[in-house]
């Protein structure tokens, strides 16, 4: 009881300086394993987080075999749970708490997390999994105070092809193998959508095969598979390399892109095309564009006409049209806006429907 | 689905009628301009008493139709009460009623006017009535509008069953249903039942541009009454009447709006409209090349933009102002977890208007550029007395003798399937692009 009420009179100290909500504790990213008695694992990447708490049981349990892992729903959480699965058993085990859904806990847990950061148990560690959102603020905020204690591994979503690349060339350095830098592009290309699938494929290639991974048996394992986005059959579109372009749109399309958002990249490259050419030498900030896509755009325009611009785009607006319900086939429609905007212009429009 | 350009309503009472100057001699009909048969159809159908469905209660049946400015048409007003009067026309009223004609044309006016007329007591439209209507407060008056795109079915469910009530003060209760084309299939099917057996005392008033554009199912449940394109002159003089500006300006206002009541007052009393109107055009007529087009488009679109926001903008903030406060929120007070869907669902409907009101700005737009081609074609035709954009008869000039008919009617043809494709969800901006880019000379 005493020690109950100890620990409340410290939660809320922590709570009322916690104002400033400043980070006092070491951020890492997910591979990076630091024991501490509290690691909060932040962000939405749901993949990495959880490479990141079998990375800090692996640890542990490297450690000290007797390991004593409990799991905790924080969204279901009842007072005083917290305490007794932290707190020493008889022989004094390490003890591993898992709690998982923070983002979406109960009062009474951000209550007995805030007591616990301030006396944390000996020889426990306990992983606060949250997965992004305000819920919980006042005890992220205290968990981010609390230097000395608490680190946070921040696992936010791979955005960057860099990032992929790194991601998939740490799989197989951990796994002790090489993979040549034409092979691990090719892999990164193939699964860039999500993280999980990317790592599968990376263990799958790590599992079958032995030696060095080569653009061969990439190749032989994921050939065909590219996810593509809609920018990339635009691009291809508009430098006129017809074919490329229409087996980016079919990967795309089988990758799940969606027919409307494809036609309104096209149309956002193309309307940036014809603004730029209209105005050249004009400043980037009189059209409302980026210095970079006007570099772009002037780099595109080579090889167009001013009457093949004027095709395509009434090509694109029918195309649209088609997509939103007004033709039978969508993917027709974007075939044959590809194949126009391909030939630049010169290849003749279908007849109107209307 | 048409849509409908100019969003201006007047209202009876500003109009004149019903207010402090409400005389005998000045009826609901008054402000309808240049729809002679329509109102002497509808006059008649207003006159029969519900009661017997005989002849017209008030006696004096000519003061009905004293405020119809002439009386040369085909059907005259004095005609429509004669008939009326002699009884044994029970066939000139009926339960439900469509109301079509261009837009700007008055439909939803003339639709409130009817209104107005079937609940007052002597059929014509008494003081108080006409106010209550004029609020859309009257007990016995259903309205069905909206300012989104379409309908929302659970709007029409619910409108539906509110004509099943008799009416509580007036002779009947009205349904009316404005921009009855805004609907789906689907909501149209939710008013067929309703419209096919009303209670005895229950009058729909619908309103479409065309016949055209209801199902075949609505259109057999109805009676049709049709309105004309009012003439400019008409219309010229009832914006110099009403708005109280010089001839010359109501007359270019009614011709540039091509007839259209409502355009043709805002470009009369809002130089800024006018000056938008004259931007566009002149921009249209400056197109040079592919990219030329594009950028006009992309200045059109942030005119109808700035139009719409204008429009939307000091609304929504004082909506979602008044929705808080019934709410219980303290201003500047955090919103409590549990109201949170109610103000997304106040935000979902303002967006959906913002949609609404873009696509009615570049309508407009295309209403204007269609008038500019259709003057140039005029010209290449030799017709140049019939040019409606006077102001640009140079410009239209050189334009007509830099092509030919033919592609000048290509364009306008143009400009029909760039509205069709908003109409269909086509980005505006691109189904603009497309258009201006068949104008480049």
């Amino acid at each position: 009881m005493a020690e109950r009420r100890g620990s409340k009179a410290a939660g809320s100290k922590a709570g009322a300086s916690r104002s400033p909500a400043k980070v006092a504790i070491p951020q890492l990213v997910w591979h990076d394993v630091r024991p501490a008695p509290v690691v909060l694992i932040s962000g939405a990447q749901e993949f990495l987080a959880s490479r990141a708490v079998s990375g800090y049981r692996d640890f542990l349990r490297a450690e000290d075999p007797s390991l004593e892992i409990s799991d905790v729903e924080a969204d279901a959480y009842t007072s005083g749970e917290l305490i007794s699965l932290a707190s020493p058993s008889l022989f004094g085990e390490p003890r591993l708490v898992r709690v998982s859904n923070v983002e979406k806990c109960t009062d009474a847990f951000i209550e007995d997390a805030v007591a616990y950061l301030a006396q944390p148990a000996d020889g426990a560690t306990v992983l606060l999994r949250h997965g992004g959102g305000v819920r919980g603020k006042k005890l992220l905020d205290a968990v981010r105070a609390a230097s000395g204690v608490a680190v946070e591994v921040v696992c936010a979503d791979l955005k960057k092809d860099a990032e992929k690349m790194d991601f998939a060339s740490r799989e197989f350095r951990v796994a002790g193998r090489r993979i040549a830098p034409g092979a691990l592009r090719q892999v990164v290309a193939a699964f860039s959508d999500d993280v999980a699938e990317l790592a599968a494929a990376c263990q799958q290639l790590i599992a079958d095969i032995e030696g060095d991974i080569t653009e061969d048996t990439v190749t032989r394992y994921y050939a065909g598979r590219v996810e593509t986005s809609a920018f990339t059959v635009a691009d291809a579109a508009i430098a006129g390399r017809a074919g490329e372009a229409l087996v980016a749109l079919r990967h795309a399309l089988d990758s799940g892109a969606d027919p409307v958002p494809m036609v309104a990249a096209f149309a956002m490259k193309v309307r940036t095309m014809a603004k730029v050419s209209a105005s050249r030498g004009s400043s980037a900030s009189s059209l409302g564009l980026a210095p970079w896509q006007i570099d772009r755009a002037r780099r595109d325009l080579s090889g167009w006409t001013d009457e093949g611009l004027g095709v395509v785009i009434r090509a694109i607006a029918e195309a649209d049209a088609n997509v939103k319900g007004a033709g039978r086939d969508p993917v027709f429609a974007l075939e044959r806006m590809v194949a126009t905007v391909a030939s630049r212009g010169t290849l003749v429009a279908t007849p109107d429907p209307w | 689905m048409g849509t409908e350009a100019g969003e201006f309503r007047p209202t009876l009472a500003a109009a004149g009628v019903g207010g402090p100057g409400y005389a005998g001699r000045v009826t609901v009909w008054t402000e309808i301009t240049g729809q002679r048969d329509a109102v002497a159809e509808l006059a008649r159908a207003a006159a029969i008493d519900p009661r017997d469905g005989f002849g017209p209660v008030s006696s004096e049946a000519d003061g009905l139709f004293e405020g119809l400015s002439d009386t040369d048409g085909s059907v005259t007003a004095a005609d429509g009460a004669a008939s009326a009067r002699s009884g044994g026309n029970a066939n000139a009223m009926t339960h439900a009623w469509l109301i079509t004609g261009p837009p700007g044309s008055g439909r939803s006016n003339l639709a409130y006017a009817f209104a107005a007329a079937l609940m007052s007591p002597d059929g014509r439209g008494d003081d108080n009535t006409v106010r209550q209507v004029d609020a859309r407060t009257h007990p016995d008056l259903g309205v069905l509008a909206t300012e989104n795109v379409s309908f929302k079915i659970e709007d029409v469910r619910r409108f539906a069953t509110t004509s099943y009530y008799s009416p509580s003060v007036a002779r009947y209760r009205v349904m009316v249903v404005e921009d009855a084309d805004r609907m789906t299939e689907r909501t149209s099917n939710v008013l067929l039942k309703a419209l096919e057996e009303p209670p005895e005392r229950t009058v729909w008033i619908l309103c479409a541009p065309s016949d055209a554009d209801m199902l075949p199912t609505i259109r057999s449940r109805v009676r049709t009454v049709r309105l004309r394109i009012p003439d400019v002159d008409e219309v010229a003089e009832l914006i110099a009447r009403r708005d109280g500006v010089d001839e010359a300006t109501a007359e270019q206002a009614a011709r540039l709006a091509q007839s259209h009541i409502g355009m043709a007052h805002r470009l009369a009393t809002d130089p800024e409209a006018r000056r938008r109107r004259d931007d566009t055009v002149r921009t249209a007529l400056g197109i040079r090349s592919v990219g030329g087009a594009v950028l006009a488009a992309a200045r059109m679109i942030e005119v109808a933009t700035a139009d719409a926001k204008a429009y939307t903008e000091s609304r929504d903030a004082e909506e979602r102002e008044s929705a808080l406060r019934s709410l219980g929120v303290e201003p500047g007070a955090a919103v409590p977890a549990a109201l949170r869907s109610q103000l997304r669902a106040l935000e979902e409907d303002q967006k959906r208007r913002a949609t609404r009101s873009l696509r009615d700005g570049i309508d407009r737009i295309l209403v204007d550029l269609l008038s500019v081609y259709r003057d140039i074609v005029m010209v290449q035709l030799g017709r140049p007395g019939a040019v409606i954009n006077r102001e640009f008869g140079d410009d239209i000039g050189r334009a007509a003798a830099a092509s030919t008919p033919a592609r000048t009617l290509e364009t306008m043809d143009e400009i029909a399937v760039a509205r069709k494709r908003i109409e269909g969800n086509v980005a505006p901006a691109l189904a603009l692009e497309a258009m201006l880019v068949s104008a480049v000379r």
